[in-house]
């Protein structure tokens, strides 16, 4: 099997946000970069299958060299193969990403296509069924299960209250759900073998963003509790104010 | 409390390479989802995580500054530090562990031992399915272990091993043994197999430091191995304290560990504890501490960073690790007693950790040359003058 898996590099979880100065974007002073948790999930879903089948894993980025250290990261899991598609930065608008990844992934000739559900910084989750688009192909996402029979692929996806049952011809385009597989831990052979795979460069004309962040901000900060009363006779202002002033009920 | 971020006051994350860093952070994530959990009820009930061991095989970390030729990653000494930085996170007793498997018992036979020795040996210690262990101190020879009494006599087909040895870590759970005996007056490394006749290594109990870690005796009576389990390349002394180098040298990074879980764990604390309405970080007395816990940290960080660099160059002096190992320990147990210190009752509780590490701390202040030992040895290099006796 030939598969590509396309991974994003986001700050750390853990990360406190700051906003740029342009009011634009968030600060990226002093973030710790990781891989995407999504992709881990896509990552190891097509190691297993690669293990099984045999065959090939890419894993393909689009950003600056500063991306590196995350594509490193995701080939210590056990890819064998790297291309970075050169960016001055992550496009604003996730159609710009997903034109220039189809331009890459329509030449990789890929029978499976994985992607993370969303990437934790924009949270957009627009990548993956956009590339599906520009390529003609089937798509399922947040997919939890993945089951593959000869030419034919069926996957569980998680929808609200439940999960859908849906099978799709290959080539097909995946985004991966937690729950979809338990991401391994890099191995130091891992890591060490992947310092030597050259990370491949290839140069694709951006497309021109149609879509423009105008600000972002912080949720307004949490104002403090206020107690109405104790015991019973309290309830009646309690419901009162969760209706008319806190508009819940 | 939030993932743990790394302690990094000086930027030195920007003196690591890629791989280094990718090291660092893999082993982190391992220790964060598989031992912080687990770790403190197996110290409780005095248990060793014996199932972490395959998985510490697995990703590479024992022997890991060992060549790939014998089944280990090859990194450099740098990131093999890191690694013993964050098994120490978790709990001394892991990075004693992975001290005693990699430098005590891989390094001697990687170093001394028979191609047989070495083919046989490494690719299983390296991977976990064999546990190792290295017996060196006896009852009554500790920090002179040129006295010790343990013999071994050659009766033509075999050795014959006499003696017992003390303060073993891994003893009961070795599949082998690296022993210190003397053949002829001489100190040489043997291979004891566990099972063997006339060998046992009944655990030491009731311990109040690394309690997650196993400690035994190992007595020898009559106990015959074959001839070609003495380690041929070994030949005084001196090759037991090689190795013992080797091991301070990651037990300088493991302090750095413990000491970063204890200021975390103190400066979070701090800042959402309240006292005389507001949080105790306010106060200066607790700045104090928490200031010195950095500065202590930071410059440990400084010291076994270049001190691995120096390793890696071919140029470390045994001196140098002992410096290491002697500040940076000292230190590590400074910044667990103020952490506890400053968690006050909370401190003395299992649902925190600085007082396992505190505990734990004081073994890795005695072990592998006690705190004073390596005073005399730094002493000795810069004065020219032996002052042991
Ligand atoms: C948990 C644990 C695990 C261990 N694991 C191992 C292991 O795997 N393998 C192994 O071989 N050993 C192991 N040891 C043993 C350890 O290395 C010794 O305990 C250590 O070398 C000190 O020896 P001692 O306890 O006999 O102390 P002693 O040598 O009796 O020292 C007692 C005190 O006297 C001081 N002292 C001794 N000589 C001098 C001197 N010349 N000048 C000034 N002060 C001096 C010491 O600093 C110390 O404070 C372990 C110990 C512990 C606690």
């Amino acid at each position: 099997m030939n598969i590509a898996v396309c991974v994003k590099q986001v700050p750390d979880t853990e990360t406190r946000p700051k906003i740029d100065p342009s009011g634009k974007k968030m600060s990226e002073e002093g973030v710790k970069w990781i891989l995407n948790p999504y992709d881990e999930f896509a990552v190891e879903e097509a190691l297993q299958l690669v293990e099984k089948n045999g065959g090939e894993v890419t894993v393909i980025s689009l950003g600056p060299a500063a991306v590196e250290p995350t594509i490193r990261a995701a080939l210590a899991m056990g890819a064998q193969k790297a291309i970075r598609i050169e960016a001055e930065e992550n496009p604003a608008d996730p159609l710009v990403t997903a034109k220039a990844l189809a331009e890459v992934l329509k030449q990789g000739n890929y029978d499976l296509i994985f992607f993370g559900k969303q990437a934790i910084d924009d949270d957009y989750a627009q990548v993956p069924q956009m590339v599906a688009t520009a390529l003609d192909l089937p798509c399922a996402t947040v997919v939890v299960k993945l089951d593959i029979e000869g030419e034919k692929l069926t996957v569980e996806r998680e929808i609200e209250g439940g999960k859908e049952k849906l099978s799709l011809s290959m080539p097909a385009v995946i985004s991966a759900q937690k729950g979809l597989n338990e991401p391994r831990y890099r191995s130091l052979k891992g890591i060490m073998k992947a310092k030597k795979i050259p990370i491949e460069t290839v140069q694709v004309e951006l497309a021109s963003g149609q879509l423009e962040i105008e600000k972002v901000k912080f949720p307004p900060e949490k104002q403090p509790g206020k107690i109405v009363g104790k015991g019973a006779d309290a309830v009646p202002e309690l419901v009162r104010l969760l209706h008319e002033e806190a508009k819940v009920i | 409390m939030g993932k743990f971020q790394g302690v990094d006051f000086y930027d030195i994350d920007s003196l690591l390479s890629e791989e280094e860093k990718l090291i660092r952070d893999s082993v982190r994530e391992w220790v964060e989802a598989e031992v912080l959990p687990i770790i403190e009820e197996h110290y409780q009930q005095a248990k060793f995580p014996l199932h972490l061991v395959p998985q510490m095989g697995e990703m590479g970390l024992l022997g890991s500054n060992l060549p790939e030729e014998y089944g280990c990653a090859e990194i450099n000494n740098v990131a093999y530090g890191l690694i013993m930085q964050e098994l120490e996170r978790g709990d001394s007793g892991l990075r004693s562990f992975a001290s005693v498997q990699g430098a005590l018992v891989m390094y001697p036979i990687f170093t001394w031992g028979s191609e047989e020795q070495k083919r046989y040996w490494l690719p299983r210690l390296a991977s976990g399915e064999k546990i190792g262990c290295f017996g060196l101190t006896e009852p009554d020879y500790g920090s002179n272990p040129g006295g010790m009494k343990t013999t071994a006599v050659d009766d033509g087909d075999a050795y014959i091993l006499n003696g017992a040895k003390m303060w073993i870590t891994n003893g009961s759970i070795a599949d082998v043994a690296v022993v210190w005996a003397k053949l002829d007056g001489v100190v040489r490394g043997f291979l004891v197999e566990k099972g063997t006749p006339g060998f046992s290594a009944p655990e030491i109990k009731n311990k109040h430091s690394l309690r997650a870690s196993v400690t035994s005796e190992l007595v020898f009576q009559d106990c015959q191995i074959p001839k070609e389990n003495i380690l041929p390349g070994t030949s005084g002394l001196k090759n037991a304290l090689s190795c013992l180098t080797q091991a301070r040298y990651g037990i300088a990074w493991g302090a750095l560990g413990a000491a970063m879980a204890c200021y975390d764990e103190a400066l979070n604390y701090s800042q959402t504890r309240i006292q005389f309405d507001r949080p105790i970080a306010s106060f200066q007395l607790i700045q104090d501490k928490l200031v010195y816990m950095l500065n202590e940290i930071t410059k440990g960080q400084l010291l076994v960073l270049q001190l691995g660099r120096l390793k890696d160059q071919g140029k470390m002096h045994f001196a140098q690790v002992s410096l290491a190992k002697r500040n940076n320990v000292y230190h590590a147990l400074e910044i667990a007693r103020l952490a506890r210190d400053i968690l006050a009752a909370n401190g003395i509780s299992s649902e925190y950790q600085s007082m396992r590490h505190m505990c734990n701390l004081e073994s890795v202040k005695t072990y592998e040359g006690t705190h004073d030992i390596h005073t005399l040895i730094v002493g000795e290099k810069i004065t020219g003058i032996s002052a042991f006796v």
